[in-house]
Protein backbone atom coordinates (compact mmCIF):
# COMPACT_ATOMS: atom_id res chain seq x y z
CA UNK A 1 0.00 0.00 0.00
CA UNK A 2 2.85 2.09 1.22
CA UNK A 3 4.79 1.97 -2.02
CA UNK A 4 1.83 2.59 -5.05
CA UNK A 5 0.78 5.27 -3.17
CA UNK A 6 0.72 8.01 -5.98
CA UNK A 7 -3.00 7.94 -7.23
CA UNK A 8 -3.62 7.50 -11.07
CA UNK A 9 -4.46 10.96 -10.82
CA UNK A 10 -0.97 12.42 -10.35
CA UNK A 11 0.21 9.63 -13.00
CA UNK A 12 -2.00 11.41 -15.58
CA UNK A 13 -1.24 14.56 -14.54
CA UNK A 14 2.51 13.71 -14.83
CA UNK A 15 2.23 12.44 -18.12
CA UNK A 16 0.24 15.71 -19.25
CA UNK A 17 3.21 17.41 -18.22
CA UNK A 18 5.54 15.35 -19.98
CA UNK A 19 3.08 16.05 -23.37
CA UNK A 20 2.95 19.69 -22.95
CA UNK A 21 6.75 20.13 -22.00
CA UNK A 22 7.90 17.31 -24.23
CA UNK A 23 10.02 14.46 -23.39
CA UNK A 24 12.72 15.40 -21.22
CA UNK A 25 15.68 14.52 -23.73
CA UNK A 26 18.45 16.15 -21.86
CA UNK A 27 17.74 13.99 -18.57
CA UNK A 28 17.28 11.14 -20.63
CA UNK A 29 20.78 11.67 -22.14
CA UNK A 30 22.47 12.78 -18.37
CA UNK A 31 21.22 9.80 -16.85
CA UNK A 32 21.92 7.78 -20.30
CA UNK A 33 25.73 8.50 -20.80
CA UNK A 34 26.44 8.16 -16.74
CA UNK A 35 24.80 4.64 -16.74
CA UNK A 36 26.63 4.08 -19.75
CA UNK A 37 30.36 4.98 -18.05
CA UNK A 38 29.31 2.64 -15.00
CA UNK A 39 28.69 -0.25 -17.11
CA UNK A 40 32.03 0.06 -19.04
CA UNK A 41 34.14 0.58 -16.04
CA UNK A 42 32.37 -2.03 -13.65
CA UNK A 43 34.37 -4.97 -12.14
CA UNK A 44 30.98 -7.52 -13.42
CA UNK A 45 31.31 -6.09 -16.37
CA UNK A 46 34.63 -6.79 -17.36
CA UNK A 47 34.78 -10.00 -16.07
CA UNK A 48 31.78 -11.39 -17.46
CA UNK A 49 32.97 -9.52 -21.20
CA UNK A 50 35.90 -11.32 -20.72
CA UNK A 51 34.41 -14.44 -19.99
CA UNK A 52 32.26 -14.60 -22.84
CA UNK A 53 34.88 -13.22 -25.33
CA UNK A 54 36.91 -15.92 -23.99
CA UNK A 55 34.62 -18.63 -24.77
CA UNK A 56 33.21 -17.79 -28.21
CA UNK A 57 36.65 -17.14 -28.90
CA UNK A 58 37.95 -20.73 -28.11
CA UNK A 59 34.87 -22.56 -29.78
CA UNK A 60 35.16 -20.66 -33.18
CA UNK A 61 37.98 -21.22 -33.54
CA UNK A 62 37.86 -24.60 -32.08
CA UNK A 63 34.90 -24.76 -35.17
CA UNK A 64 36.55 -23.21 -37.75
CA UNK A 65 39.35 -25.59 -37.15
CA UNK A 66 36.94 -28.19 -37.57
CA UNK A 67 35.18 -26.92 -40.60
CA UNK A 68 38.85 -26.54 -42.07
CA UNK A 69 39.61 -30.07 -41.83
CA UNK A 70 36.21 -31.04 -43.17
CA UNK A 71 36.38 -28.99 -46.38
CA UNK A 72 39.63 -30.39 -47.35
CA UNK A 73 39.47 -30.74 -50.85
CA UNK A 74 35.94 -30.38 -50.82
CA UNK A 75 34.12 -27.76 -52.90
CA UNK A 76 32.81 -24.90 -50.41
CA UNK A 77 29.31 -25.33 -49.81
CA UNK A 78 27.42 -22.05 -49.73
CA UNK A 79 26.89 -20.06 -46.62
CA UNK A 80 30.22 -22.00 -45.16
CA UNK A 81 30.68 -18.73 -43.36
CA UNK A 82 27.42 -19.10 -41.48
CA UNK A 83 28.78 -22.64 -39.97
CA UNK A 84 31.26 -20.62 -37.93
CA UNK A 85 27.99 -19.69 -35.65
CA UNK A 86 25.91 -22.74 -35.67
CA UNK A 87 28.01 -25.80 -36.45
CA UNK A 88 29.02 -27.39 -32.82
CA UNK A 89 32.71 -27.76 -32.71
CA UNK A 90 33.93 -28.77 -29.43
CA UNK A 91 30.82 -28.64 -26.99
CA UNK A 92 28.12 -26.41 -28.49
CA UNK A 93 27.74 -23.62 -30.77
CA UNK A 94 27.96 -19.80 -30.76
CA UNK A 95 24.41 -20.06 -31.18
CA UNK A 96 23.46 -21.97 -28.29
CA UNK A 97 25.84 -20.28 -26.00
CA UNK A 98 24.26 -17.05 -26.30
CA UNK A 99 21.00 -18.56 -26.12
CA UNK A 100 21.58 -19.93 -23.19
CA UNK A 101 24.28 -17.44 -21.58
CA UNK A 102 22.48 -14.16 -22.65
CA UNK A 103 20.50 -13.58 -19.82
CA UNK A 104 23.42 -13.62 -17.59
CA UNK A 105 24.57 -10.30 -19.43
CA UNK A 106 20.98 -9.13 -18.91
CA UNK A 107 20.78 -10.33 -15.30
CA UNK A 108 24.29 -9.01 -14.66
CA UNK A 109 23.07 -5.81 -16.10
CA UNK A 110 19.91 -5.19 -14.43
CA UNK A 111 19.39 -6.78 -11.26
CA UNK A 112 20.32 -4.11 -9.07
CA UNK A 113 19.92 -1.24 -11.11
CA UNK A 114 17.24 0.15 -9.29
CA UNK A 115 17.21 -1.05 -6.03
CA UNK A 116 20.41 -0.17 -5.07
CA UNK A 117 19.96 3.50 -5.58
CA UNK A 118 17.56 3.29 -3.58
CA UNK A 119 19.31 1.70 -0.93
CA UNK A 120 22.21 4.18 -1.14
CA UNK A 121 19.93 6.97 -1.20
CA UNK A 122 20.76 8.08 -4.76
CA UNK A 123 17.58 7.48 -5.72
CA UNK A 124 16.19 10.09 -3.78
CA UNK A 125 18.26 12.35 -4.73
CA UNK A 126 17.89 11.68 -8.58
CA UNK A 127 14.22 11.83 -8.23
CA UNK A 128 14.17 15.29 -6.14
CA UNK A 129 15.98 16.45 -9.43
CA UNK A 130 14.47 18.53 -12.34
CA UNK A 131 14.11 15.43 -14.59
CA UNK A 132 10.95 13.66 -15.53
CA UNK A 133 11.06 10.05 -13.38
CA UNK A 134 10.87 8.19 -16.50
CA UNK A 135 14.57 9.57 -17.32
CA UNK A 136 15.90 7.52 -15.04
CA UNK A 137 14.25 4.59 -15.66
CA UNK A 138 14.47 4.71 -19.43
CA UNK A 139 17.92 5.56 -19.17
CA UNK A 140 19.37 2.90 -17.47
CA UNK A 141 17.30 0.36 -19.78
CA UNK A 142 18.82 2.30 -22.90
CA UNK A 143 22.30 2.50 -21.23
CA UNK A 144 21.96 -1.53 -20.64
CA UNK A 145 20.68 -2.37 -24.55
CA UNK A 146 23.69 -0.46 -25.64
CA UNK A 147 26.14 -2.32 -23.13
CA UNK A 148 24.63 -5.46 -24.80
CA UNK A 149 24.60 -4.33 -28.54
CA UNK A 150 28.49 -2.74 -27.70
CA UNK A 151 29.35 -6.03 -26.60
CA UNK A 152 27.57 -8.49 -28.98
CA UNK A 153 29.05 -6.34 -32.03
CA UNK A 154 32.58 -6.16 -30.81
CA UNK A 155 32.40 -10.24 -30.42
CA UNK A 156 31.01 -10.94 -33.68
CA UNK A 157 33.47 -8.75 -35.52
CA UNK A 158 36.04 -9.96 -33.69
CA UNK A 159 34.93 -13.48 -34.19
CA UNK A 160 33.82 -12.74 -37.84
CA UNK A 161 37.99 -11.70 -37.85
CA UNK A 162 39.49 -15.09 -36.80
CA UNK A 163 36.58 -16.82 -39.08
CA UNK A 164 38.18 -15.56 -41.82
CA UNK A 165 41.53 -16.16 -40.77
CA UNK A 166 40.90 -19.61 -40.06
CA UNK A 167 38.71 -20.76 -42.61
CA UNK A 168 40.15 -18.23 -45.68
CA UNK A 169 36.59 -17.71 -47.00
CA UNK A 170 34.97 -14.17 -47.14
CA UNK A 171 31.55 -13.97 -46.13
CA UNK A 172 28.52 -13.03 -49.06
CA UNK A 173 26.70 -9.90 -48.67
CA UNK A 174 23.71 -12.29 -47.64
CA UNK A 175 25.43 -13.80 -45.10
CA UNK A 176 26.59 -10.11 -43.80
CA UNK A 177 22.96 -9.28 -43.56
CA UNK A 178 21.84 -12.64 -41.67
CA UNK A 179 24.36 -12.04 -39.43
CA UNK A 180 23.52 -8.13 -38.79
CA UNK A 181 19.58 -9.53 -37.62
CA UNK A 182 20.74 -12.45 -35.72
CA UNK A 183 22.93 -9.59 -33.48
CA UNK A 184 19.07 -7.74 -33.63
CA UNK A 185 17.28 -10.57 -32.18
CA UNK A 186 19.93 -11.23 -29.80
CA UNK A 187 19.94 -7.94 -28.50
CA UNK A 188 16.71 -7.95 -28.13
CA UNK A 189 16.53 -11.07 -26.48
CA UNK A 190 19.16 -10.13 -24.10
CA UNK A 191 17.03 -6.86 -23.70
CA UNK A 192 14.18 -9.15 -22.88
CA UNK A 193 16.18 -10.50 -19.61
CA UNK A 194 17.49 -6.67 -18.66
CA UNK A 195 13.68 -5.51 -18.91
CA UNK A 196 12.81 -8.83 -16.66
CA UNK A 197 15.94 -8.40 -13.85
CA UNK A 198 15.19 -4.19 -13.79
CA UNK A 199 11.61 -5.11 -13.08
CA UNK A 200 12.60 -7.47 -10.02
CA UNK A 201 14.95 -4.36 -8.95
CA UNK A 202 11.41 -1.99 -8.71
CA UNK A 203 9.77 -4.70 -7.60
CA UNK A 204 11.75 -6.20 -4.12
CA UNK A 205 13.60 -3.73 -2.03
CA UNK A 206 16.60 -6.03 -1.17
CA UNK A 207 19.11 -6.35 -3.69
CA UNK A 208 19.74 -10.52 -3.19
CA UNK A 209 16.48 -11.08 -3.54
CA UNK A 210 16.25 -9.29 -6.69
CA UNK A 211 19.14 -11.41 -7.51
CA UNK A 212 17.92 -14.82 -6.48
CA UNK A 213 14.63 -13.99 -8.18
CA UNK A 214 16.42 -13.36 -11.58
CA UNK A 215 18.39 -16.32 -10.92
CA UNK A 216 15.41 -18.09 -10.53
CA UNK A 217 13.79 -17.05 -13.49
CA UNK A 218 16.75 -18.20 -15.52
CA UNK A 219 17.23 -21.81 -14.70
CA UNK A 220 13.29 -22.33 -14.71
CA UNK A 221 13.04 -21.03 -18.30
CA UNK A 222 16.15 -22.88 -19.32
CA UNK A 223 15.98 -26.25 -17.38
CA UNK A 224 12.92 -26.94 -16.14
CA UNK A 225 10.51 -25.79 -18.73
CA UNK A 226 11.34 -28.20 -21.55
CA UNK A 227 10.94 -31.25 -19.05
CA UNK A 228 7.51 -29.56 -17.80
CA UNK A 229 6.74 -29.09 -21.38
CA UNK A 230 6.99 -32.94 -21.49
CA UNK A 231 5.21 -33.58 -18.47
CA UNK A 232 1.84 -31.14 -19.33
CA UNK A 233 1.71 -33.03 -22.89
CA UNK A 234 1.80 -36.37 -20.94
CA UNK A 235 -0.63 -35.26 -18.91
CA UNK A 236 -3.00 -33.87 -21.28
CA UNK A 237 -2.59 -36.06 -23.70
CA UNK A 238 -1.15 -39.57 -22.95
CA UNK A 239 0.31 -41.57 -25.49
CA UNK A 240 -0.78 -44.89 -25.40
CA UNK A 241 2.28 -47.63 -25.21
CA UNK A 242 1.51 -49.37 -28.33
CA UNK A 243 -0.87 -47.93 -31.37
CA UNK A 244 -1.01 -44.78 -31.09
CA UNK A 245 -2.53 -43.10 -33.90
CA UNK A 246 -1.36 -40.28 -35.47
CA UNK A 247 -3.76 -37.60 -34.62
CA UNK A 248 -2.78 -38.12 -30.82
CA UNK A 249 0.96 -37.78 -31.51
CA UNK A 250 0.16 -34.54 -33.33
CA UNK A 251 -1.95 -33.00 -30.52
CA UNK A 252 0.82 -34.20 -28.17
CA UNK A 253 3.34 -32.69 -29.90
CA UNK A 254 1.11 -29.20 -29.86
CA UNK A 255 0.76 -29.00 -26.75
CA UNK A 256 4.31 -30.07 -25.78
CA UNK A 257 5.27 -27.24 -28.86
CA UNK A 258 2.93 -24.71 -26.83
CA UNK A 259 4.28 -24.91 -23.31
CA UNK A 260 7.84 -24.92 -24.54
CA UNK A 261 7.44 -21.30 -26.38
CA UNK A 262 6.72 -19.89 -22.84
CA UNK A 263 10.25 -19.73 -22.55
CA UNK A 264 11.95 -17.14 -24.23
CA UNK A 265 14.97 -18.91 -24.95
CA UNK A 266 12.71 -21.05 -26.56
CA UNK A 267 11.30 -18.60 -28.80
CA UNK A 268 14.32 -17.04 -29.32
CA UNK A 269 16.39 -20.63 -30.44
CA UNK A 270 13.42 -20.25 -32.93
CA UNK A 271 13.41 -16.95 -34.02
CA UNK A 272 17.47 -16.95 -35.07
CA UNK A 273 17.01 -20.58 -36.42
CA UNK A 274 16.39 -19.81 -40.09
CA UNK A 275 17.75 -16.48 -39.94
CA UNK A 276 21.35 -18.23 -39.06
CA UNK A 277 20.98 -21.03 -40.71
CA UNK A 278 19.54 -20.73 -44.15
CA UNK A 279 19.44 -24.77 -44.88
CA UNK A 280 16.95 -24.98 -42.32
CA UNK A 281 13.11 -24.23 -43.29
CA UNK A 282 10.90 -24.41 -40.82
CA UNK A 283 10.95 -24.00 -37.21
CA UNK A 284 8.56 -26.81 -36.42
CA UNK A 285 9.33 -30.49 -35.33
CA UNK A 286 8.71 -33.45 -38.19
CA UNK A 287 5.83 -34.37 -36.19
CA UNK A 288 4.21 -31.26 -37.12
CA UNK A 289 4.54 -30.72 -40.52
CA UNK A 290 1.96 -30.53 -42.95
CA UNK A 291 2.41 -32.78 -46.13
CA UNK A 292 3.29 -30.45 -48.53
CA UNK A 293 5.84 -28.87 -45.81
CA UNK A 294 7.71 -32.28 -45.94
CA UNK A 295 7.59 -32.56 -49.30
CA UNK A 296 9.25 -29.14 -49.61
CA UNK A 297 11.64 -30.14 -47.18
CA UNK A 298 12.18 -33.20 -48.97
CA UNK A 299 12.60 -31.97 -52.60
CA UNK A 300 14.39 -28.92 -52.19
CA UNK A 301 17.90 -29.08 -51.19
CA UNK A 302 19.07 -25.63 -51.76
CA UNK A 303 18.96 -23.11 -48.65
CA UNK A 304 16.02 -20.39 -48.24
CA UNK A 305 16.40 -17.23 -49.74
CA UNK A 306 16.83 -14.47 -46.81
CA UNK A 307 13.30 -12.70 -47.10
CA UNK A 308 11.83 -16.30 -46.84
CA UNK A 309 13.85 -17.21 -44.22
CA UNK A 310 12.78 -13.82 -41.97
CA UNK A 311 9.27 -14.55 -43.26
CA UNK A 312 9.53 -18.18 -41.40
CA UNK A 313 10.34 -16.31 -37.86
CA UNK A 314 8.67 -13.23 -38.00
CA UNK A 315 6.48 -14.37 -35.60
CA UNK A 316 8.69 -15.40 -33.17
CA UNK A 317 10.76 -12.20 -33.26
CA UNK A 318 7.39 -10.31 -32.86
CA UNK A 319 6.28 -12.17 -29.60
CA UNK A 320 9.92 -11.78 -29.08
CA UNK A 321 9.93 -7.84 -29.30
CA UNK A 322 6.53 -7.87 -27.42
CA UNK A 323 7.11 -9.33 -24.30
CA UNK A 324 10.39 -7.12 -24.00
CA UNK A 325 8.52 -4.22 -24.73
CA UNK A 326 5.40 -5.48 -21.92
CA UNK A 327 8.19 -6.24 -19.27
CA UNK A 328 9.58 -2.77 -19.57
CA UNK A 329 6.39 -1.32 -19.71
CA UNK A 330 5.45 -3.13 -16.24
CA UNK A 331 8.21 -2.08 -14.69
CA UNK A 332 8.14 1.48 -15.97
CA UNK A 333 4.54 1.55 -14.79
CA UNK A 334 5.29 0.05 -11.20
CA UNK A 335 8.61 2.45 -11.01
CA UNK A 336 6.72 5.56 -11.82
CA UNK A 337 3.87 5.03 -9.05
CA UNK A 338 6.18 4.20 -6.55
CA UNK A 339 7.67 6.21 -3.78
CA UNK A 340 10.50 6.67 -2.96
CA UNK A 341 11.42 7.54 0.50
CA UNK A 342 14.80 8.43 1.91
CA UNK A 343 16.39 5.63 3.82
CA UNK B 1 -1.39 34.61 -1.22
CA UNK B 2 1.41 36.83 0.24
CA UNK B 3 3.93 37.69 -2.17
CA UNK B 4 6.01 37.14 0.41
CA UNK B 5 4.81 33.75 1.27
CA UNK B 6 7.43 31.50 -0.17
CA UNK B 7 5.77 27.49 1.31
CA UNK B 8 2.05 27.70 2.43
CA UNK B 9 0.21 24.51 2.80
CA UNK B 10 -3.96 24.62 3.08
CA UNK B 11 -4.91 21.43 5.35
CA UNK B 12 -2.23 19.36 3.93
CA UNK B 13 -3.04 15.71 4.89
CA UNK B 14 -1.35 12.17 4.15
CA UNK B 15 -2.65 8.78 4.74
CA UNK B 16 -0.46 5.73 4.91
CA UNK B 17 -3.24 3.15 5.46
CA UNK B 18 -5.85 5.11 7.32
CA UNK B 19 -3.28 5.83 9.29
CA UNK B 20 -2.71 10.05 9.19
CA UNK B 21 1.18 10.60 9.20
CA UNK B 22 0.42 14.20 8.33
CA UNK B 23 -2.60 15.58 9.48
CA UNK B 24 -4.29 18.68 8.49
CA UNK B 25 -1.12 20.90 7.85
CA UNK B 26 -1.28 24.69 8.00
CA UNK B 27 1.96 25.94 7.35
CA UNK B 28 3.16 29.48 5.98
CA UNK B 29 7.63 30.41 5.59
CA UNK B 30 8.37 33.87 4.84
CA UNK B 31 11.03 35.03 1.94
CA UNK B 32 14.39 34.74 3.43
CA UNK B 33 13.36 33.05 6.68
CA UNK B 34 14.46 30.29 8.60
CA UNK B 35 12.06 27.57 9.41
CA UNK B 36 13.07 25.11 12.33
CA UNK B 37 10.69 22.27 11.65
CA UNK B 38 10.61 20.14 14.97
CA UNK B 39 8.74 16.83 16.13
CA UNK B 40 10.18 13.42 16.96
CA UNK B 41 11.19 10.62 14.77
CA UNK B 42 7.76 9.87 12.66
CA UNK B 43 5.82 12.85 13.21
CA UNK B 44 5.63 13.23 9.60
CA UNK B 45 8.30 15.71 8.68
CA UNK B 46 9.88 14.13 6.22
CA UNK B 47 5.99 13.17 4.74
CA UNK B 48 5.46 16.88 4.97
CA UNK B 49 8.53 17.29 2.82
CA UNK B 50 7.98 14.86 0.65
CA UNK B 51 4.64 16.44 -0.09
CA UNK B 52 6.45 19.80 -1.09
CA UNK B 53 8.30 18.48 -3.45
CA UNK B 54 6.02 16.80 -5.35
CA UNK B 55 7.50 13.39 -4.20
CA UNK B 56 4.53 12.20 -2.95
CA UNK B 57 1.22 12.94 -3.40
CA UNK B 58 -1.26 14.13 -0.45
CA UNK B 59 -4.59 12.86 0.09
CA UNK B 60 -6.34 16.05 1.09
CA UNK B 61 -5.81 19.53 0.89
CA UNK B 62 -2.34 21.23 -1.57
CA UNK B 63 0.84 23.29 -0.97
CA UNK B 64 2.36 25.43 -2.75
CA UNK B 65 6.27 26.00 -3.26
CA UNK B 66 7.19 29.48 -4.78
CA UNK B 67 3.77 29.43 -6.23
CA UNK B 68 4.16 26.15 -8.18
CA UNK B 69 1.70 23.21 -6.93
CA UNK B 70 4.28 20.06 -5.92
CA UNK B 71 1.76 17.64 -7.17
CA UNK B 72 0.79 19.54 -10.70
CA UNK B 73 4.10 20.83 -11.49
CA UNK B 74 6.70 18.71 -9.67
CA UNK B 75 9.54 20.06 -12.10
CA UNK B 76 9.21 23.53 -11.58
CA UNK B 77 9.01 23.28 -7.91
CA UNK B 78 12.43 21.07 -8.36
CA UNK B 79 14.41 23.46 -10.40
CA UNK B 80 13.83 26.43 -7.41
CA UNK B 81 14.36 23.53 -4.42
CA UNK B 82 17.57 21.99 -3.25
CA UNK B 83 16.54 19.41 -1.21
CA UNK B 84 19.10 17.25 1.31
CA UNK B 85 17.60 14.08 2.73
CA UNK B 86 18.27 12.58 5.30
CA UNK B 87 21.18 10.28 4.88
CA UNK B 88 21.84 11.62 2.03
CA UNK B 89 23.33 9.40 -0.62
CA UNK B 90 26.32 9.83 -3.08
CA UNK B 91 27.83 7.63 -5.78
CA UNK B 92 30.84 5.99 -3.53
CA UNK B 93 32.86 5.36 -6.29
CA UNK B 94 32.79 8.38 -7.56
CA UNK B 95 34.87 11.77 -6.70
CA UNK B 96 33.25 14.78 -5.14
CA UNK B 97 33.56 16.33 -7.86
CA UNK B 98 31.85 14.25 -10.26
CA UNK B 99 29.00 13.41 -7.74
CA UNK B 100 28.41 17.82 -8.20
CA UNK B 101 29.09 17.10 -12.01
CA UNK B 102 26.08 14.88 -12.57
CA UNK B 103 23.79 16.80 -10.33
CA UNK B 104 24.88 19.99 -12.56
CA UNK B 105 23.73 18.12 -15.43
CA UNK B 106 20.73 16.62 -14.29
CA UNK B 107 19.77 20.70 -13.17
CA UNK B 108 20.90 21.46 -16.99
CA UNK B 109 23.45 24.09 -16.12
CA UNK B 110 25.75 24.60 -18.39
CA UNK B 111 29.42 22.89 -17.87
CA UNK B 112 31.30 25.93 -18.53
CA UNK B 113 29.39 27.58 -15.47
CA UNK B 114 29.17 24.36 -13.42
CA UNK B 115 32.59 23.86 -12.82
CA UNK B 116 32.83 27.56 -11.51
CA UNK B 117 29.91 27.04 -9.27
CA UNK B 118 31.13 23.23 -8.46
CA UNK B 119 34.03 25.09 -6.79
CA UNK B 120 32.51 27.87 -5.19
CA UNK B 121 30.06 25.37 -3.87
CA UNK B 122 33.15 23.09 -2.48
CA UNK B 123 34.76 25.96 -1.24
CA UNK B 124 32.03 27.01 0.91
CA UNK B 125 31.21 23.86 2.80
CA UNK B 126 35.07 23.86 3.14
CA UNK B 127 35.69 20.42 0.92
CA UNK B 128 37.96 22.66 -1.83
CA UNK B 129 40.76 19.83 -1.08
CA UNK B 130 38.97 16.79 -0.76
CA UNK B 131 37.18 17.78 -4.35
CA UNK B 132 39.33 14.60 -6.23
CA UNK B 133 38.87 12.04 -3.39
CA UNK B 134 35.88 9.43 -3.93
CA UNK B 135 33.07 9.70 -1.47
CA UNK B 136 33.69 6.35 -0.27
CA UNK B 137 36.42 7.69 2.06
CA UNK B 138 34.57 10.64 2.84
CA UNK B 139 33.42 10.69 6.58
CA UNK B 140 29.56 11.48 8.01
CA UNK B 141 30.53 15.06 8.30
CA UNK B 142 31.95 15.35 4.66
CA UNK B 143 29.02 13.78 3.31
CA UNK B 144 26.75 15.82 5.05
CA UNK B 145 28.77 19.29 4.07
CA UNK B 146 28.59 17.59 0.66
CA UNK B 147 25.30 17.32 0.25
CA UNK B 148 25.09 21.17 0.79
CA UNK B 149 27.53 21.72 -1.79
CA UNK B 150 25.43 20.09 -4.16
CA UNK B 151 22.18 21.34 -3.03
CA UNK B 152 24.22 24.98 -3.39
CA UNK B 153 25.14 24.24 -7.17
CA UNK B 154 21.54 24.85 -8.29
CA UNK B 155 21.41 28.17 -6.88
CA UNK B 156 18.29 27.41 -4.96
CA UNK B 157 15.34 29.91 -4.00
CA UNK B 158 14.38 27.58 -1.16
CA UNK B 159 16.01 24.66 0.53
CA UNK B 160 14.30 21.71 2.49
CA UNK B 161 17.25 20.35 4.93
CA UNK B 162 15.83 17.17 6.51
CA UNK B 163 18.32 16.59 9.94
CA UNK B 164 21.12 18.32 8.45
CA UNK B 165 22.85 17.51 11.69
CA UNK B 166 21.71 13.71 12.13
CA UNK B 167 24.46 11.98 13.07
CA UNK B 168 27.19 14.88 13.41
CA UNK B 169 29.84 15.22 16.33
CA UNK B 170 28.84 18.05 18.39
CA UNK B 171 32.17 20.16 16.92
CA UNK B 172 29.94 19.17 13.23
CA UNK B 173 27.33 19.70 14.20
CA UNK B 174 28.16 23.86 15.59
CA UNK B 175 29.48 23.97 12.01
CA UNK B 176 26.95 22.99 10.09
CA UNK B 177 24.28 24.83 12.08
CA UNK B 178 26.69 27.94 11.35
CA UNK B 179 26.96 27.31 7.52
CA UNK B 180 23.39 27.24 7.15
CA UNK B 181 22.81 30.56 8.98
CA UNK B 182 25.58 32.04 6.86
CA UNK B 183 23.73 30.59 3.60
CA UNK B 184 20.81 32.05 4.42
CA UNK B 185 21.95 35.21 5.32
CA UNK B 186 24.18 36.06 2.56
CA UNK B 187 22.35 34.13 -0.33
CA UNK B 188 19.01 34.84 1.01
CA UNK B 189 17.78 31.67 1.08
CA UNK B 190 14.72 30.42 2.10
CA UNK B 191 15.19 27.28 4.82
CA UNK B 192 12.59 24.67 6.28
CA UNK B 193 15.35 22.43 8.39
CA UNK B 194 13.44 19.80 10.04
CA UNK B 195 15.41 18.44 12.75
CA UNK B 196 14.57 16.33 15.93
CA UNK B 197 17.75 18.29 17.84
CA UNK B 198 16.10 21.42 19.23
CA UNK B 199 19.03 23.02 20.51
CA UNK B 200 20.96 23.31 17.97
CA UNK B 201 17.93 24.21 15.16
CA UNK B 202 16.36 27.05 17.68
CA UNK B 203 19.73 28.95 17.98
CA UNK B 204 19.60 29.90 14.10
CA UNK B 205 14.92 29.57 13.49
CA UNK B 206 13.59 32.85 13.04
CA UNK B 207 10.62 30.88 13.65
CA UNK B 208 10.02 26.93 14.73
CA UNK B 209 6.69 24.71 14.40
CA UNK B 210 6.32 21.38 16.53
CA UNK B 211 4.73 18.74 14.92
CA UNK B 212 3.87 16.23 17.02
CA UNK B 213 1.90 13.22 15.52
CA UNK B 214 1.17 14.64 11.96
CA UNK B 215 -0.38 17.73 13.52
CA UNK B 216 1.18 20.73 13.96
CA UNK B 217 1.02 21.65 17.64
CA UNK B 218 2.51 25.12 17.89
CA UNK B 219 4.22 28.05 15.17
CA UNK B 220 5.60 31.12 15.84
CA UNK B 221 8.96 32.60 17.50
CA UNK B 222 10.58 30.96 19.82
CA UNK B 223 10.04 33.57 22.57
CA UNK B 224 6.17 33.49 21.84
CA UNK B 225 5.79 29.80 22.17
CA UNK B 226 8.00 29.94 25.48
CA UNK B 227 5.55 33.02 26.94
CA UNK B 228 2.18 30.59 25.48
CA UNK B 229 3.69 28.06 27.30
CA UNK B 230 5.63 29.44 30.29
CA UNK B 231 4.37 32.30 31.33
CA UNK B 232 5.68 35.55 30.84
CA UNK B 233 8.06 37.24 32.99
CA UNK B 234 10.23 33.65 32.61
CA UNK B 235 13.41 34.79 31.51
CA UNK B 236 15.20 31.09 30.90
CA UNK B 237 13.88 28.71 29.17
CA UNK B 238 14.63 26.06 25.94
CA UNK B 239 12.85 24.78 23.61
CA UNK B 240 13.16 21.57 25.00
CA UNK B 241 11.15 22.87 27.91
CA UNK B 242 8.29 23.93 25.76
CA UNK B 243 8.55 21.25 22.87
CA UNK B 244 8.30 18.67 26.11
CA UNK B 245 5.71 20.31 27.46
CA UNK B 246 3.70 20.16 24.13
CA UNK B 247 4.54 16.80 24.24
CA UNK B 248 3.14 15.41 27.00
CA UNK B 249 0.16 17.39 26.31
CA UNK B 250 -1.01 15.74 23.09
Amino acid sequence: MRRFSIPFQTFRENLREMMSEGIDTHGLLVVFKKELADNFVSYRFVLLFALIAMVSLISTYMTGVGLREELEGVAKPKFVFLMLFTSTGAWFSLVQFVAFFGPLIGLVLGFDSINREKSTGTMSKLVSQPIFRDSIINGKFLAGVTTVAIMFVSIVLVISGLGLRVLGVVPGIEEVWRIIIYLIISIIYVSFWLGITMLFSILFRNIATSALASIAVWIFFSFFLSLAATAVANAVVPIPSSGAETEIVIRHARIQEGVRLISPMELYSDATATIIDPMRKTTRSLVLMGPMERLLSSRFQNPLALSQSILVVWPYIVSLIAITLVCFGFSYAVFMRQEIRPV
Amino acid sequence: MDAQTVIETNDLTKYYAQQAAVDGLNLQVQEGEIFGFLGPNGAGKTTTILMLLGLTEPSKGEARVCGFNPTREPRKVKRVVGYLQENVGFYRDMTARENLTYVARLNHIPEEISSGKIGEALEIVGLSADAEKKVEVFSRGMSQRLGIAEVLIKDPKVCFLDEPTLGLDPDGAIRMIELIHRLSRDRKITMLISSHNLDQVQRISHRVGIMIKGKLVATGPMEDLAKEKLGVGKKKYTLEEIYMKYFREV
